[in-house]
């Protein structure tokens, strides 16, 4: 038989055909069977929010937090990344509340750029946090202290970190999504996430008191306690040479804490912690030990 | 896997008594050749040093967990008293080096580069430095498990660097049979001479730790392994060694790190410790020369370990020394104690320059583990300009524990830290010989230093 032969040509039609049909009732029959119900909604606000994937709600990702929005577990506003507009959008497409959520932001717990905790040391390395940190502590005087080597500035993924004159990242508020990516890259665990309303911060960790501590930076607690004693009874407690915040009384807490601190470690933060520009100040005071 | 050209029959232990040439160059496959440069202080007689006006003993002397500090400021304490109590197992307790007032118990800076609970002492000026009247142990009668607990009483702890508690591996579980001592003199790194000048000067005294160790151990057989760049240190051991005891002094070749435990054990006995296991594994217990002249101290005279001998070298030190110095003396004292820095003076590191410490504070105090303070000249420092990988592979060939640095390094520099460990990172001891030999000077032991940093913030798998 001539293999291209009408006969030839109908018959493997048939045969193919026959295949086709019987994969396409299989399919159907298991579609069926085994379909999983899906609220198409979810696809739709998975689709409107930024696919950022941060993590800054809580979720493990978008198509999470999508999925609890439609169940409405959470919010549309608890997605920080996504923009008031958006933010609406999804609201009124759910028919929903956009919900309030509390801006959170980036926090670094040391003030003490090169002007007021000068290096000790000359660290030669690579030029990455991490690294310093794992040579003697890094250069940094104070072993608490920001290395200013902007492993937080490479970490974010929103460009909210920019590194300032004296080596200090400053955290831009109105990008943080507060994702949390500074905090896992900051080896000296200098970053916290916290509200924006929590504004009386203690922007130190050395755990020195006295002049141990006021030898290593201009801007360090040295625990003289003075905050405690302005401050409403109970918002600030003494700890281990540190003021340490209670924030469950945030309403409490006023900027009169902050008056009397001798090196300004306390402050009362509207909106970015640090400037882009340092204030020009007195000269840093020179390492102590040049050679070491 | 080819033996490196030597045959089968030769690789295999010594008989008894062998001291041929052929058995004089034991060794262990790869490690590199640093430049000795043990001139400077080899040949100087150790000296005591005058005691300084301040003592810090920090109450993390040792590997494991820090001591419970048992004084309060104000105490007076004599020499040789307690400071801190050991907290669990692991630990070890800490006696005042110096007699004087606990002026203060804060936060100090540590070796390691972080601030750590310490113990201030104000040394008291007129003071004999006598220890207080105490009963010294006749080490021949006393049962092994005395004789530990004593040892662990008198705060004994390894000399060579790392600090562990000495009595913990004396005390092996029961399951395990230890058959040698090894006493390891190598001391590989370049510049110190700590080990060295001790076999030569207290040679009888090494003898006598190597001694009490072995009973403890309940052991018969016993090595010494000194690096053949001392021919003095092991003319001495060699010298005053008991006829006796069962024991062997091996000299063996001038390589970076023979003493590194596990290479020592393959050089002298040809047995390899498996990855993650201990020396306790392949029946053996390395004890550094120093480690066992401070045992035999301690049943000489009674007294805990409060002083070790130090290397204070390098070019950027006016006068390189071997000093007998409290535990404790401040890094500032030591130094004008040798002369002062020089002019050129640029870097200073606690141990050795392959595997020690950078200091990065003048008040940092000698901690029981430092054998070395050495004081590198700018002329003695490497450029920091690093370049990519070529490829070469001269670090593979100098990894001591078959490791594929080029590899860590680039997984490392992605922070690809979980890769890493499965390609053996806890096996690297950051002994530093790929980075030695990187002619493109990467960095690439504190590359692995921080990804074992990373690897141990990494939280818990939930």
């Amino acid at each position: 038989m001539d293999a291209l032969s009408p006969t030839a040509i109908a018959g493997s039609a048939v045969i193919l055909g026959g295949v086709g049909l019987f994969f396409a009732a299989l399919i159907a029959v298991t579609n069926r069977k085994f379909r999983v119900w899906e609220d198409p909604r979810i696809n739709v606000v998975a689709g409107l929010l930024p696919g950022a994937n941060c993590g800054a709600c809580g979720q493990p990702g978008c198509r999470a937090f999508a999925e609890q929005v439609v169940q409405g577990a959470i919010a549309p506003a608890s997605c920080t990344v996504a923009s008031p507009d958006v933010r609406s959008d999804i609201a009124s497409y759910l028919g929903v509340d956009v919900g309030q959520a509390v801006q959170r932001v980036a926090r670094l717990l040391c003030a003490g750029g090169r002007d007021a905790a000068p290096d000790r040391v000359d660290y030669r390395g690579l030029g990455t946090c991490k690294a310093a940190a794992a040579v003697a502590g890094g250069s940094k005087g104070c072993v608490w202290g920001c290395l200013g080597l902007a492993d937080c500035e490479v970490a974010c993924t929103f460009g909210a970190i920019d590194m300032n004159e004296v080596g200090l990242p400053v955290v831009v508020p109105a990008k943080c999504t507060a994702c949390g990516d500074c905090v896992e890259a900051c080896p000296k665990d200098l970053f916290t996430i916290m509200p924006m309303e929590h504004r009386l911060l203690v922007q130190c960790k050395s755990l020195l008191e006295g002049e141990a501590a006021d030898r290593l930076c201009r801007v360090a607690c040295n625990g003289c306690g003075k905050c405690v004693l302005d401050a409403a009874p109970g918002v600030i407690a003494m700890k281990n040479g540190l003021a340490v915040v209670d924030y469950a009384q945030n309403d409490l807490a006023g900027p009169e804490a902050t008056r009397r601190c001798p090196t300004g470690a306390i402050v009362w933060v509207e909106g970015a912690q640090f400037a882009r520009r340092a204030p020009a100040t007195a000269a840093p005071r020179p390492a102590e030990e040049a050679v070491a | 896997m080819r033996l490196g050209g030597v045959s089968e029959r030769r690789r295999r232990f010594p008989p008894r008594g062998t001291e041929s040439p052929v058995w004089n160059h034991l060794k262990f496959r790869h490690g590199v050749h640093p430049p000795e440069l043990k001139d400077l202080t080899a040949r100087i007689a150790i000296r005591r040093v005058p005691y300084p006006d301040e003592v810090v003993l920090h109450l993390r002397q040792h590997a494991g967990k820090p001591a419970r500090p048992v004084v309060k400021a104000g105490d007076r304490v004599e020499r040789g008293d307690v400071l801190g109590e050991p907290d669990g197992y692991v630990s070890t307790p800490v006696h005042a080096s110096a007699a004087g007032t606990v002026e203060q118990i804060c936060l100090w800076p540590h070796p390691d580069g972080s601030y750590a609970p310490a113990v201030r002492i104000a040394v008291d000026r007129y003071s004999p430095q006598a220890p207080r009247p105490r009963l010294v142990p006749d080490w021949m009668r006393l049962e092994p498990p005395e004789l530990v607990e004593a040892i662990r009483q008198a705060g004994v702890v390894g000399l060579g660097g790392a600090a562990f508690p000495t009595h913990v591996k004396l005390a092996p579980p029961k399951d395990q049979v230890v058959d040698t001592v090894l006493i390891n003199g190598c001391e590989c790194e370049p510049y110190l001479t700590t080990d060295h000048r001790t076999m030569v000067e207290y040679p009888e005294r090494v003898h006598l730790g190597l001694r009490i160790m072995m009973r403890c151990l309940g052991v018969t057989r016993a090595m010494i392994g000194i690096e053949l760049n001392k021919p003095d240190a092991i003319a001495a051991i060699r010298r005053t060694l008991p006829s006796d005891l069962d024991v062997t002094v091996l000299g063996l070749e001038v390589k970076y790190p023979q003493g590194a435990e596990k290479m020592l054990i393959k050089a002298l006995l040809d047995r390899e410790v498996p990855s993650g296991k201990l020396p306790l594994h392949v029946g053996v217990v390395v004890q550094n020369v120093a480690s066992a002249a401070t045992i035999a101290e301690v049943f000489e005279t009674g007294l805990p370990l409060v002083e070790r001998i130090v290397t204070v070298t390098g070019r950027g030190v006016k006068r390189p020394s071997n000093l007998i110095v409290p535990v404790g003396m401040k890094l500032r004292d030591l130094i004008d104690a040798c002369g002062g820095f020089t002019a050129d003076a640029r870097e200073i590191v606690f141990g050795g320059p392959m595997m020690g410490f950078a200091q990065a504070h003048l008040d940092t105090p000698l901690v029981k583990g430092t054998s070395g303070v050495v004081v590198l000249a700018a002329a003695e420092t490497k450029p920091t300009v690093s370049y990519p990988c070529i490829r070469c592979g001269h670090c593979l060939d100098s990894c001591p524990v078959f490791l594929n640095p080029q590899l860590l390094g680039q997984l490392a520099l992605k922070e690809r830290w979980e890769e890493m460990e499965t390609n053996h990172l806890a096996d690297c001891m950051l002994c530093g010989c790929c980075g030695y030999t990187c002619p493109s000077n990467i960095p690439l032991p504190q590359l692995f230093a921080l990804a074992k940093v990373a690897l141990r913030r990494r939280p818990a798998p939930v």
